[in-house]
């Protein structure tokens, strides 16, 4: 592979697409907005369209999501839109040309979320060098920890691909430490103990979460799970780098098709624009 | 014979000093390239918990005592030997033992395993144990532990196993368990660990997830292995009793592999001991509708270990297909993966067809009713003898152990209508005894129709 040859055998030195978005949005004076969906839903046009619409409307990373037959990590409304993705004829191989697609149409970063054993099946370094020929970002992956990644690793240095790997209330200093090691790109906070789903208010577990990952030395953290509300965006930019909706998103998705996750996706990123004294008008 | 509390202590001890390249104690978390923890983050703090809770356990004298106490009092142990002399006359003349699970308390070897986890549930100060079920039997085993330990119990269960298996489910109720019937996906065992696993995530600071086979996440396989070696252990020791020598093969049926790998384990490192795992079948390995895992399965990763696994181009999970409730899941332990992979046991697998002919030759020649799980096992000795009696001087020298890993009554009604048993209404004929999950129809019986009264069976 010739393309790795350039970057030498040291680690790769490119820049990380997802941080690039992440200190972009910084630099405008607010936080980045990662919006889920899940490819081919409710099928592969229509879910391009969908993260195009979230792109235009304040998404700064749009995160791809690969539908799989056992999500453990998701809740009951994404659960059925990856199963009728799946149903509609989806295959792992079209997140490429959604995540292509997506990024000639946009500047958002596209990041794909996938459980690992679709990366397995495919291969990983074939996986991660169609991903990076697309134009991809990275992966996040919710079943993959950085004690089982070492295929991962030499792939997305190879590629100049992002590894977002999770934390969670429950990780001990010791497991946030390593991975936020092994972190490129940002590292994504788990609000809660549970599985993806809007929750009426986010956990507090998730400050705490953002303030071990920031100690541990990761520049950006991003909070995820349970946020469906411009107002969770408001109190998660308070201590984050980066806000990820998902379910919200879907369920807009399936409701209101295309323009109606815009709009929420537009309404989602005002939670960055209020002013300090927001809070009184809440 | 060596006293069962004895034999487990012996056991627990053995595991402290390991000795170099025994297979018996392969400790994890990897069999070759196979285990490991594909998990999410949050649960690897609740896995670290635990396995440093077991680790300690099973070198802790009190610890093993307590267990051996139970196998011994509660569950029955040490499980009788019976050699099978009838149903042997159908192995080309192979003397077939039967390791006897059948008789422990619950009806399965599924006991071994949640009393070692529920006890360690308890040592963690966990109030709150959940387990997948796919025939019934593990989740009856662990309602039971937890009734016998004080622990709330949940129970997953795929809605259509509920309906396969619409007694176990009023047994776990009877327990105080609560059952959850899983609609997802296939609507199996593997949903059920979907929907386990989604349980243990939000609920991990006050429940221990009891998985029920060699599967899973570093501990589990290895762990699970452990409260299962008991069966190997005692049927080493029963058939040295009896014959005075070793087997020539041990047979067990294999889903996720527990009983196997417990029976497996007694003779591992007996090299002259020829071992051979039984897969579902189904319909048939080339009609695409069978959970004959290894046969037919590439390695991949599922609910947390990297396995051979039934998956399609895409690395999504195909859907099994056994009339064993217990047998129908796409994916096997790890260790096992490793042990086709280095040829030490052979796995084949056994159609629905060759398994319940075997469970009506047991019937009949035995007084046994069998599990359908368990006649797999009996369906593969039966080969294994008309293999091995061929280069034996006489066919009564090649002796066979099977692991008769549960007992048949949770099987009745499918085997009832499996043999044609059953009017049109679902009654045994000529009596209204209703078969409340019958479809009124023989054969082909392994394929299950959908519009079930999943409700009425299981409702909580």
């Amino acid at each position: 592979m010739s393309d790795s040859t350039k970057a030498g055998a040291t680690p790769a030195v490119f820049e990380s697409k997802s941080a690039a978005a992440i200190d972009k949005a910084k630099a405008a004076g607010r936080k980045a907005l990662i919006a889920y969906l899940p490819a081919g839903y409710p099928n592969k046009q229509a879910s391009i369209d969908a993260a195009i619409a979230v792109a235009r409307n304040g998404a700064d990373i749009i995160e791809i999501g690969i539908p799989y037959s056992d999500p453990v990590m998701d809740g009951a409304v994404i659960q059925a839109a990856t199963v009728e993705a799946l149903a509609n004829g989806f295959h792992v191989t079209d997140v490429f040309d959604i995540v292509a697609a997506i990024t000639a149409e946009t500047d958002a970063a596209v990041m794909v979320m996938t459980y690992w054993n679709p990366v397995m099946r495919l291969g990983v370094d074939e996986f991660a060098r169609r991903l990076a020929e697309a134009g991809g970002a990275g992966l996040i992956t919710p079943d993959l920890i950085p004690d089982e990644a070492a295929e991962w690793f030499a792939a997305s240095d190879k590629y100049g691909l992002d590894r977002v790997f999770l934390v969670a209330p429950s990780s001990t200093p010791e497991r946030v430490d390593m991975t936020v090691r092994a972190t490129r790109g940002f590292v994504y906070a788990v609000s809660i103990m549970g599985v993806t789903g809007a929750r009426s208010s986010v956990s507090s577990a998730a400050e705490s979460v953002v303030a071990a990952a920031h100690a541990a030395g990761a520049e950006r953290a991003c909070v995820g799970l349970g946020v469906s509300q411009a107002k969770h965006v408001r109190e998660i930019a308070a201590y984050a780098d980066g806000v990820i909706v998902g379910t919200a998103l879907v369920a807009a998705l399936r409701d209101g098709g295309v323009e109606a996750v815009g709009a929420l996706a537009k309404e989602l990123s005002s939670g960055f624009d209020a002013p300090a004294d927001a809070e009184a008008t809440l | 014979m060596v006293d069962p509390a004895t034999a487990f202590l012996q056991g627990g001890i053995a595991a402290g000093s390991v000795p170099e390249h025994s297979l018996r104690h392969a400790p994890g978390p990897y069999f070759g390239s196979y285990g490991g923890r594909w998990m999410p983050e949050s649960l690897i703090a609740a896995l670290d918990e635990l396995e440093e809770t077991f680790e300690k356990a099973k070198l802790d004298p009190d610890f093993l005592a307590e267990i051996a106490e139970l196998n011994k009092n509660y569950s029955g142990r040490p499980s009788l030997l019976t050699e099978a002399k009838r149903f042997s006359e159908h192995a080309g003349g192979a003397r077939i033992f039967l390791k006897r699970e059948d008789l422990n308390h619950t009806g399965s070897h599924k006991i071994n395993n949640v009393l070692g986890q529920a006890l360690l549930a308890k040592r963690m100060g966990k109030t709150r144990i959940i387990a997948e079920t796919g025939a019934g039997q593990h989740g009856v085993a662990s309602a039971t532990a937890a009734a016998l330990l004080g622990l709330e119990c949940v129970v997953y269960m795929g809605a259509e196993d509920c309906r396969r298996q619409a007694l176990n489910v009023a047994r776990m109720q009877l327990l105080g368990a609560t059952v959850v019937p899983v609609t997802n996906g296939s609507q199996t065992l593997k949903d059920a660990i979907n929907d386990a696993l989604r349980d243990w995530v939000a609920n991990v600071e006050n429940t221990h997830y009891v998985l029920g086979t060699v599967s899973g996440a570093h501990p589990f396989p290895a762990m699970v292995r452990f409260f299962h070696e008991v069966i190997g252990q005692e049927a080493r020791g029963q058939i040295l009793d009896q014959v005075g020598h070793l087997p020539d093969a041990v047979c067990a049926c294999i889903g996720g592999g527990s009983n196997a790998i417990g029976l497996f384990h007694g003779f591992l490192d007996d090299a002259s001991v020829k071992m051979y795992g039984f897969e579902a079948g189904g319909d048939g390995v080339d009609t695409g509708r069978h959970a004959a895992t290894i046969t037919l399965g590439r390695p991949g990763v599922l609910h947390g270990a990297r396995s051979y696994l039934m998956q399609d181009e895409d690395g999504q999970t195909i859907e099994s297909h056994s009339i064993s409730a217990g047998l129908d899941y796409p994916g096997v332990g790890p260790e096992h993966s490793y042990l086709h992979d280095i040829g030490r046991v052979n796995y084949e697998p056994i159609t629905d067809t060759e398994a319940m002919d075997a469970f009506k030759l047991l019937c009949r020649t035995e007084g046994i009713i069998p599990a359908i799980e368990s006649s797999h096992a009996l369906a593969g000795a039966l080969k294994v003898g008309h293999r091995l009696v061929v280069d034996a001087e006489k066919p009564e020298d090649v002796v066979i152990i099977v692991n008769l890993s549960g007992r048949g009554d949770k099987d009745v009604e499918t085997a009832a209508d499996w043999f044609g048993m059953l009017d049109e209404d679902g009654h045994v004929k000529g009596t209204t005894l209703s078969t409340r999950n019958a479809k009124g129809h023989a054969h082909g019986a392994g394929a299950v129709s959908t519009d079930s009264n999943t409700k009425d069976a299981s409702h909580e």
